[in-house]
């Protein structure tokens, strides 16, 4: 039996009554990644924070290199060799990246800090990840994929021998991830214990070597990745099997509802030109940057255009954005679900300017039930909910308009598997009735399996059009690549 | 659970333990000094409040949008002095010309300051500042620094705010009517849940449809409108207007309004909380003398009950944050 780097036993943890962890166990050995799965709710966050010293657990063994230890706070955490990559990067904007890399423990002489230590030692830590960006740079200035790397430099700045990466591609398009793959390569090969946390499967059999499984709070299984299928994985992390991921309806595209001819706006996109026709789910994949949510923004009216038209069938009623960011864009937090779905139709719910309670609570309430929002009622703020849950208040909030065009700007990124079935089935059943759909995602499985027709979209121009039988990942990657 | 779809359910929960808390002081000066109770007493505490109550109401709206007025007071003031001068200059006018006056020139000075946050897309508290300088200076060019003095106030123009009804004066009747307007409009107009909106999260209210920076300017303007007419009743009360009156008196209006539970973040508050907040502090401010107390220690006590307001609400949501977390 190898030894583990780092081993945790039946840790628990409970908050004011919510048992967050029980028995959860997790062992990661020297130059090994470990992906830790689990749909959210499952205990991989609160788990996180134990090892980063943020949480306390009530009870339960950590063990270090063989000897029990306990992580009182984040200082005694670095002290170990315990680092964590973010899914935000937190990062000091207006202070340089070698200051970044040493915030809290400068390194000092004579009781003040040590400037050319600190920046030869930044510049070192970045050159051994072979980072494309300098250390004095503000780090404002570095891309998210960039300040990624210089979380990690900064783990590595401290000796970090154990690295957790939470979610860390959420945001990343194709190439910047792999980059990121790169390193975290390196990093295994040099003998660091590493946990992996991603919704992404393709990731994790790309990337790692063993896998852990929690299902609330509970470890369900863990092994190696060799032996085990995606199916198997996500049959565990549900507690049942998974019969379809993509609940794709076939239907036969209607009358066409929208066209857009030769769009564009400075500096973010040009030339674009396509048609929705009723019944169609359009995919439109693209890395991150390459101009999609530009256009989106444009056709909802955020922006507007700066070349071209886009006209709307007469009998389509109107366009739904239902945004990527949705705590920025989509829900208004403090308000309760059915304010958050009555936002958007107050001017039907409320004929001259007089909201009725009564009304708002009986359309939510109806939503809840047909989006299977868990939720404790109509009156409960929005910000108490996940973020699947979220996501499925703030796509009710344009359906109930009852739009003919409905896009989707990454709808499902960052949720779990169950979430983001019934995100895709209430997209699927919209189409069904008639509507057009055009789903932005970098999720290419996704793409592939609800999309009647993939838009690809490159440095702003759209560069290919691929009927469904047509589409498959690598097609669409060549496309959107600049290869 | 069926339970309404108040946008702000916690705050109703807050408003109640304040009543409480506010009926608790109540009941313990009146038990120390059984006259504090004598009706009489207490319509001259509502008719001492009144205005902040207006005030404050009206500034609730313009916090609620992420702004704030610290021109309120300047205001009032410039068009206190524009309605004393109006009274000395048409005599025999009436009150009726006097109230559209000052709503009309109030109004105008409060979308002044929200053109300048809506369309130049400048701090708030900037803005203000900078207004409440130049309003104070405007009286001051206006008057040349004069005063206008109760004598050369027509009567009417004088007695029109203490006119009694039922034992309350006009005044007091006047802060119920705007308080009980403003505890049903928030609740139930489409505007007002845009305002919510727009204060919570301004970029999702614009995905919504919204404009926020439209929404701050009508806080502002009603702000500003309830300012002016607010000077003529301060001028009326107190039987004189020159360039000082209710001098720092914005600090109080703000005062009572996170002693209320406005956020100052915007996005949340209740009329009803702002009352209360109002009420608070005009049952201490009446009550310091009786006990023998300084009124200086006023001041010390307001800003005691707004940090501990301040510390509970945010107590409340580290508690619900551990939940969150939990779940997660």
């Amino acid at each position: 039996m190898e030894h583990s780097l780092l081993t945790l036993t039946d840790i628990r943890k409970s908050f004011g009554g919510v048992r967050a962890l029980e028995r959860a166990s997790l062992e990661l050995p020297r130059g090994a990644v470990t992906a830790l799965i689990g749909e959210n709710g499952a205990g991989k966050s609160t788990l996180v924070k134990i090892l980063s010293g943020i949480h306390q657990p009530d009870g339960g063994e950590i063990l270090f290199d063989g000897d029990a230890v306990r992580i009182p706070n984040p200082q005694a955490a670095r002290a170990l060799g315990i680092g964590v990559v973010h899914q935000e990067c937190l990062a000091f904007d207006n202070l340089s990246v070698a200051e970044n890399l040493f915030i809290n423990s400068q390194p000092m002489q004579a009781g003040l800090v040590h400037w050319r230590d600190l920046r030869s030692r930044a510049t070192a830590v970045l050159r051994d990840l072979d980072a494309d960006f300098d250390a004095d740079l503000p780090a404002g200035r570095l891309s998210i994929a960039q300040k990624h790397v210089m979380q990690i430099a900064r783990a590595l700045t401290h000796e970090s021998r154990v690295l957790i990466f939470d979610e860390p591609t959420a945001s990343l398009s194709q190439r910047e991830c792999a980059e990121l793959f790169r390193i975290v390569r390196k990093l295994r090969d040099a003998g660091c214990a590493l946990l992996f946390i991603s919704h992404k499967f393709d990731e994790v059999f790309e990337l790692a070597d063993r896998f852990a499984v929690f299902r609330d709070g509970v470890s369900v299984r863990a092994g190696r990745l060799s032996d085990v299928t995606s199916d198997e994985l996500i049959s565990l992390m549900v507690g049942r099997p998974v019969s379809q991921l993509f609940p794709k309806l076939e239907v036969q595209p209607g009358a066409e509802l929208l066209r857009v001819e030769k769009l564009g706006r400075a500096g973010e996109f040009e030339d674009v030109s396509f048609a929705l026709r009723a019944g169609e789910i359009v995919g439109l994949y693209g890395l991150v940057g390459a101009g999609r949510t530009e256009l989106a923004q444009v056709l909802f009216g955020i922006n507007a255009a700066s070349s071209g038209v886009f006209t709307l069938a007469a009998d389509a009623a109107g366009i739904a954005l239902v945004p990527e960011d949705r705590q920025g864009q989509g829900a208004v937090l403090p308000f309760s679900v059915a304010a958050n779905i009555a936002l958007p139709n107050l001017t039907a719910l409320a004929p001259r300017g007089w909201c009725s309670p009564s009304r708002e609570s009986e359309l939510a309430s109806q939503w809840i039930d047909r989006l299977g929002i868990k939720a404790h009622g109509p009156g409960q703020t929005v910000h108490q909910l996940s973020g699947g849950n979220q996501q499925k208040v703030v796509i009710a909030k344009w359906l109930a308009r009852k739009p003919g065009v409905l896009i989707l700007d990454e709808p499902t990124k960052g949720i779990d598997v169950g979430a983001k079935a019934a995100v895709h089935a209430v997209t699927s059943e919209f189409a069904r009735a008639g509507g057009a759909v055009l789903m932005i995602s970098s999720d290419l499985p996704e793409i592939l399996g609800m999309s009647d027709r993939v838009l690809v979209m490159r440095r702003g121009r759209l560069r290919g059009q691929f009927m469904r039988a047509q589409a498959t990942s690598e097609v669409l990657l060549r496309a959107a690549s600049d290869a | 659970m069926s339970a309404r779809p108040l946008h702000f359910s916690d705050n109703a929960r807050r408003d109640i333990a304040f009543a409480v808390l506010t009926a608790v002081l109540f009941l313990a000066v009146t038990l120390a000094f059984p006259g504090f109770a004598a009706p009489r007493n207490l319509a001259g505490l509502l008719d001492d409040t009144a205005i902040l109550i207006m005030l404050a109401l009206g500034q609730m709206l313009v916090i609620m949008g992420r702004g704030i007025d610290l021109s309120i007071a300047a205001n009032l003031a410039l068009c206190g002095m524009l309605a004393a001068l109006f009274s000395r200059a048409w005599p025999d006018a009436g009150v009726l010309p006097v109230l559209v006056l000052t709503l009309g020139a109030g109004g105008l000075l409060g979308a002044c300051n929200g053109l300048l946050v809506w369309k130049l897309r400048l701090p708030p508290i900037v803005v203000t500042l900078g207004t409440m300088s130049i309003y104070r200076g405007a009286i001051y060019l206006l008057s040349k620094g004069a005063w206008v003095n109760e004598n050369e106030m027509s009567r009417e123009f004088l007695a029109f705010p203490r006119h009694e009804f039922l034992g309350l004066t006009v005044l007091s009747w006047l802060s119920i009517v705007v308080a009980a307007a403003f505890i049903v409009a928030l609740q139930r107009l489409k505007v007002a849940r845009d305002l919510y909106a727009a204060g919570g999260n301004p970029e999702a209210a614009s995905y919504s449809g919204i404009d926020p920076g439209r929404m701050q300017f009508l806080a502002y303007t009603i702000c500003g409108a309830i300012a002016g007419v607010c000077g003529y009743f301060w001028v009326a009360k107190f039987a004189v207007a020159y360039t000082d009156i209710a001098l720092g008196f914005e600090l109080s209006v703000i005062a009572a309004c996170l002693i209320g539970g406005v956020a100052i973040a915007g996005g949340a508050g209740t009329a009803a909380g702002v009352v209360l907040g109002c009420l608070f502090i005009g049952i201490i401010r009446s009550s310091l003398p009786l006990v023998g107390i300084s009124a200086f220690w006023q001041m010390f006590i307001n800003g005691l009950v707004i940090l501990v307001a301040v510390l509970l609400s945010a107590r409340q949501r580290q508690f619900k944050r551990t939940i969150l977390e939990a779940r997660a």
